[in-house]
């Protein structure tokens, strides 16, 4: 708990002193449409970073989530657009169809017993090959019915100011957080991350427990497509949803956890979350080439996760 | 002093230089090949070998003898350069050495041959035997030779009757073969000494027949000396020129070739005074019978089927060698690796028992023989150590109530009197303190305290302890036996697997001793005896009295 207290304590820095810089660099930072397009984008990426930091901190990882997005974006366009299904049912068949596609990684990683970078691996493949193919490799849009115009407010709508995916971002966050850090199930998972070998001596079934970050992650994933294809607004199969799975573990990364389990915190993901879209912007805003954005972030992030490494090192000694 | 020939494995021991001391002036004309005096190991305050004296000739097989811990492996140890003595000399062909490290050990000729093999599986069979020393080609790009290679491991392999190519992989060797290619590797490095730890542990007796007709090959013909450790006393009395046993960490005698039998070995590795203290209640054998196996059958030992029972309120010791199949039994009844085959009844019902929750839900609890791997996540603390597997007990709807957690961790820390490194510090520590600091703060004995509490806060029926004092020190194994009979006391049926000669002695009502997946006898307290549990534990029958 200490050693989490202060890894959010040292990103929370980070993420301020970075805020403070940039807004003295250029004073649009803090304006509030700006404040409220990065809140919308911490949002998105928020959303599914937790459901991959949950599935670190048992020491696994689900690089599929881009290409989830790809499938289920398609999958939505096509349900609205071309079945005419009503838009709250859309919505609960892409949050199942998320999940179903954790239940199918969770029955290969705990019941094949193979490891989750290779069959999530295999679902980035395969499910970016079958989004293309549905989509006959076009550009799937949403069209203009009427029930759909107001579901799209989940991707771009605000709600007294404050984007809909920020907000949606918080509750799931809060929820998370009761689950991971105050109930049986979170301690269990933590736990499993530290021994896995003595949470099943203490007659827990980790099998289960294992299958049950990957159905969660997927859930997340369903509702971050929901707010993603919303927010662009169009699907394109080849490169909807790219390099997402990689946003999601930088962030949780960021966060504090491990990529050998054990170690993380809903809060810490969140900062993660939130400090890769600062920087984002920080590129936008100081007129850095957009070129370059990829090599901010991996720098960053390098700094950072070096920074804690040093930190943490000096701790224990 | 003149220059020992290229052949003469004294020619290897550039490593220790000259002992001004000793070595130089006069070496005996028939020094013995190995020779160590005085040994002195100790581990913390525990002395695991106090003045032991061991003396191997040219071209003789000594067998070392002993119960578990009785300090065979810490002198192997020291012999491999694994440990480094506290006190003692070693000399090879009568000058001193000093082992420092495993390949110091390789460079003066002595060789291990594992129980467990080190075989390398995906390197074929000459890749193993030159592993760190091929043949190159290329100079500064240090190809390796492959026909070299080859060339080179088919002399070594040949004569030890491996009729393979040596471009076999050795993944698919059998365990034989694997450990042919461990002897041809020593013998590749000029090896004199070669120290084989319970060889044939995982051989057909068709296999072991072979390895002992090529132990003597390799006396006979390669002036190769063998150390030979083995429980097996048929083995050892097949083959042993002489034998050395070891008690407790000391020298316990020797046998000469004509008095090696199996009598005489046994009285050899036993025979001390007990000093557990033995209780003086008897227990109620009217109790009704809380757990029984009946025909129970466990993954290791396939087509072996064992039945016991416990009361309430009894202990039931296990006894026997390491790997005699007594915790795959525990792990059977508590559903960690089940029972290919057999009923387990609980009081007096048939139970099905497939993973540790069925056993959990029977009141069955397992305090498993590694703590470390398998009894606690070391990095949590104490307090999430103890609730784990009854974390229900405190929670609402599944939130955890914090403050009854932290009360029944403190509790617990109080009555086993788990006792941290916390306490000692400036001002001391009270029992919430000790209950979030990390499990791994704390010494083997109170790690194994915690493990015990996990399951003393559910109400255990029955306990299977396995090796419960492995690594604790004296004054915390009295507390742990004490606990023992005290849960005994209030009615809960104990099975205490224990390679420990005196717990097992001290602590049980009855003992049942296992052979190679076997019970081949159940023991009362009046025939409790050292003798005996090692008699039935190497697999002879008792004069007929003790019924199996």
């Amino acid at each position: 708990m200490f050693s989490n207290f202060r890894k959010e304590t040292g990103i929370f820095l980070l993420l301020l002193g970075l805020c403070i810089v940039v807004a003295i660099l250029n004073p649009r930072f803090i304006s509030a449409t700006n404040l409220q397009n990065t809140a919308r984008l911490i949002g998105m990426y928020g959303i599914f970073s937790l459901g991959m930091g949950l599935v670190i901190m048992t020491g696994g990882i689900d690089l599929s989530v881009g290409s989830v997005f790809a499938l289920l974006g398609v999958l939505l366009s096509m349900m609205l657009v071309d079945w005419h299904v009503s838009p709250p049912l859309a919505v609960f068949a892409i949050i199942l169809a998320g999940m179903i596609l954790g239940s199918i990684h969770a029955f290969f990683i705990s019941r094949v017993n193979l490891q989750p970078f290779i069959v999530t691996l295999c679902g980035l493949l395969f499910y970016r090959g079958i989004a293309r193919f549905i989509a006959n490799d076009e550009t799937k849009g949403f069209g203009d019915a009427a029930g759909v115009e107001s579901l799209k407010q989940i991707g771009v709508g605000n709600f007294l100011g404050v984007p809909i995916p920020f907000l949606i971002l918080l509750v799931l966050a809060g929820l998370l957080w009761v689950a991971l850090h105050r109930s049986i199930y979170g301690r269990y998972i933590f736990a499993m991350g530290r021994n896995e070998e003595a949470v099943r001596y203490a007659g827990i079934n980790t099998r289960r427990l294992i299958a049950s970050v990957y159905i969660v992650s997927g859930a997340l994933a369903g509702v971050a497509s929901l707010v993603i294809a919303f927010y662009t607004n169009s699907v394109s199969p080849s490169s909807h949803g790219n390099f997402f799975e990689l946003y999601g573990v930088a962030a949780a990364v960021l966060g504090g956890c491990s990529l050998r389990g054990g170690e993380g915190s809903v809060v810490g993901i969140l900062l993660g979350a939130a400090l890769l879209q600062v920087l984002q912007n920080l590129v936008n805003l100081l007129g850095i080439p957009s070129s370059l954005n990829f090599a901010v972030m991996g720098a960053v992030i390098l700094i950072g996760v070096t920074a804690d490494q040093l930190l943490s090192r000096r701790h224990t000694a | 002093m003149s220059t020992p020939s290229k052949q003469s494995w004294t020619g290897y021991v550039d490593v220790n230089q000259p002992d001004s001391v000793s070595g130089s002036a006069k070496i005996a004309p028939h020094s013995p090949l190995l020779e160590m005096r005085g040994v002195v190991k100790r581990f913390g305050g525990v002395a695991a070998l106090s003045n032991v004296s061991l003396t191997v000739g040219e071209s003789e097989i000594l067998a070392l003898i002993g119960e578990n811990g009785a300090g065979k492996s810490t002198l192997m140890k020291i012999l491999g350069g694994v440990h480094a003595p506290d006190a003692g000399e070693i000399l090879v062909e009568g000058r001193s050495v000093h082992l420092r490290s495993t390949s110091d050990a390789g460079k003066l000729g002595i060789a291990f041959i594992h129980q467990e093999l080190s075989v390398l599986g995906n390197l074929d069979i000459a890749g193993n035997i030159f592993l760190g020393r091929e043949p190159t080609f290329g100079g500064p790009l240090k190809l390796i030779s492959r026909r070299t290679m080859f060339e080179e491991a088919r002399k070594y392999i040949e004569p030890l009757g491996l009729d393979m190519s040596p471009d076999t992989s050795a993944g698919l060797l059998s365990i034989a073969h694997q450990q042919l290619v461990e002897i041809a590797r020593a013998l590749s490095q000029n090896a004199r000494l070669i120290i084989m730890d319970e060889p044939t542990s995982s051989l057909t007796p068709r296999e072991t027949e072979r390895l002992l007709t090529l132990t003597r090959k390799l006396r006979d013909e390669n002036n190769v000396s063998i150390i030979y450790i083995s429980h097996r006393l048929n083995e050892v009395e097949a083959i042993a020129d002489r034998v050395s046993g070891l008690r407790d960490g000391q020298n316990a005698g020797e046998l000469a070739k004509s008095e090696i039998t199996r009598d005489a070995m046994v009285r050899l590795m036993v025979g001390r005074d007990i000093r557990v203290a033995v209780r003086d209640a008897e227990t109620d054998q009217n109790a009704p019978v809380r757990l029984e196996a009946r025909g129970l059958q466990t993954p290791r030992y396939p087509s072996e089927k064992v039945s016991f029972s416990v009361r309430a309120g009894e202990v039931l010791g296990f006894a026997g060698l390491v790997g005699a199949g007594r915790t795959e039994i525990a792990q059977a009844l508590f559903g960690i690796a089940p029972a290919t085959g057999g009923e387990i009844y609980m009081d007096g019902s048939p139970v099905q028992v497939k993973t540790p929750a069925d056993a959990i839900s029977h009141g069955v609890y397992l305090i498993p023989e590694d703590r470390r791997h398998s009894g606690l996540a070391l990095s949590l603390p104490i307090r999430e150590n103890i609730s784990l597997p009854n974390l229900g007990a405190f929670a609402t709807l599944g939130i955890i109530r914090g403050q009854e957690e932290r009360k029944m961790a403190e509790d617990m820390v109080t009555r086993l009197n788990v006792r941290s490194a916390l306490q000692r510090g400036e001002g001391g520590a009270n029992a919430g303190q000790v209950a979030d600091a990390p499990a791994q703060s704390l010494s083997g004995g109170n790690q194994q305290k915690v493990v015990l509490a996990k399951w003393l806060a559910m109400e255990p029926k029955t306990l299977l302890f396995d090796e419960p004092t492995r690594g604790v020190d004296v004054g915390a194994k009295a507390e742990i036996y004490d606990l023992i009979r005290g849960l005994a006391a209030n009615g809960v049926a104990v099975l205490l697997i224990s390679s420990d000669m005196e717990e097992v002695l001290g602590v049980s009502d009855r003992i049942a001793v296992m052979h190679e997946g076997k019970i081949t006898g159940i023991l009362g307290r009046t025939d409790f005896s050292e003798e005996n549990v090692m008699r039935l534990a190497v697999g002879d029958a008792l004069s007929g009295k003790v019924a199996g």
